[in-house]
């Protein structure tokens, strides 16, 4: 995934109303006119939420020409998640580590005796 | 056994990384102040080393740590402790040099023992939703801005939508 287009995905989620739209979408693909109702927004607005939307990837049009429905594209936001994930690991396998760490810690302050100084041993 | 990280977005402008350990919180807070300690286990994913940990801990005193990927690549970051009290808690400003998270933020660290366990929870604040939202638009730390607790429910509901 570019950087760009992870931009894009990014700066689309961070809208509530985009986020809404997209669950909406998660249930069937819906018109901008279906869409607007719920959201007690005008079509023009619900438009550019959309567009963004389509510039980021997480939606597209069906082939249906009168209604022009919008419906959602997954691999974006999987890939969206993936990223944050990322975050998750970083912390996960570090504080993996940090368990052993303490582990060993402990067993050495068991067998320090008495215990000396910890400040500044090594 | 691994304990469960969680991480969550309580407010627009926090992310909160929470981590149960089995240790007394002298121990979890010298490996989150002693350099030898810290570069021993803040590496994150395998294959990362921390070729630069750097700690003057004191009030006013800075840190700067820098890590090494395993294409060769560097991340580094750095900031000036606000506030200390053993082994209660760690104030500290943090900036990455390529500051993806849209300026300065603030993390705080609080240790918590109960029966001989640390509950540790980390909450980093942005300097203001602007600076949030601007971290949400580059690096890596859009990660721990977009919302995951939120975004995590919409896939939620997204993959259960295309079940149907």
């Amino acid at each position: 995934m570019t950087p760009d287009r992870l931009d894009a995905t990014f700066a689309a989620l961070a809208d509530p109303t985009r986020r809404a739209i997209l669950a909406r979408l998660a249930s069937g693909e819906a018109s901008v006119t279906e869409l607007a109702g719920p959201f007690k927004m005008s079509q023009p607005a619900i438009s550019k939420h959309l567009k963004v939307l389509e510039r980021a990837g997480l939606i597209s049009r069906s082939q249906d020409a009168q209604r022009r429905p919008r419906r959602l594209e997954a691999k974006p936001l999987a890939e969206a998640t993936e990223w944050l994930e990322t975050y998750r690991k970083f912390w996960e396998a570090s504080f993996q580590r940090l368990d052993a760490l303490l582990d060993e810690l402990k067993a050495r302050e068991k067998n320090v005796d008495p215990p000396t100084d910890r400040g500044e041993s090594r | 056994m691994n304990e469960t990280l969680k991480v969550t977005t309580p407010s627009d402008r926090e992310i909160v990384v929470t981590r149960v350990f089995d240790a007394p919180r002298t121990l979890v807070f010298d490996c989150m102040c002693k350099p030898e300690l810290v570069k021993r286990w803040l590496l994150g994913p395998p294959g990362w080393t921390m070729p630069v940990c750097e700690i003057d801990f004191k009030v006013g005193g800075r840190y700067r740590y820098v890590w090494r990927g395993p294409d060769g690549s560097e991340m580094g970051m750095g900031g000036v402790y606000r506030e200390i009290v053993p082994p209660d808690r760690i104030v500290q400003s943090e900036l990455f040099d390529q500051d993806w998270t849209g300026g300065e933020t603030l993390a705080t660290a609080l240790l918590n023992e109960e029966a001989s366990r640390t509950t540790l929870t980390i909450t980093i604040l942005y300097s203001s939703k602007e600076a949030r939202d601007g971290a949400l638009r580059t690096g890596m730390t859009e990660g721990m801005a977009a919302g995951y607790d939120r975004l995590a429910d919409l896939l939620a509901s997204i993959v259960t939508g295309e079940g149907k």
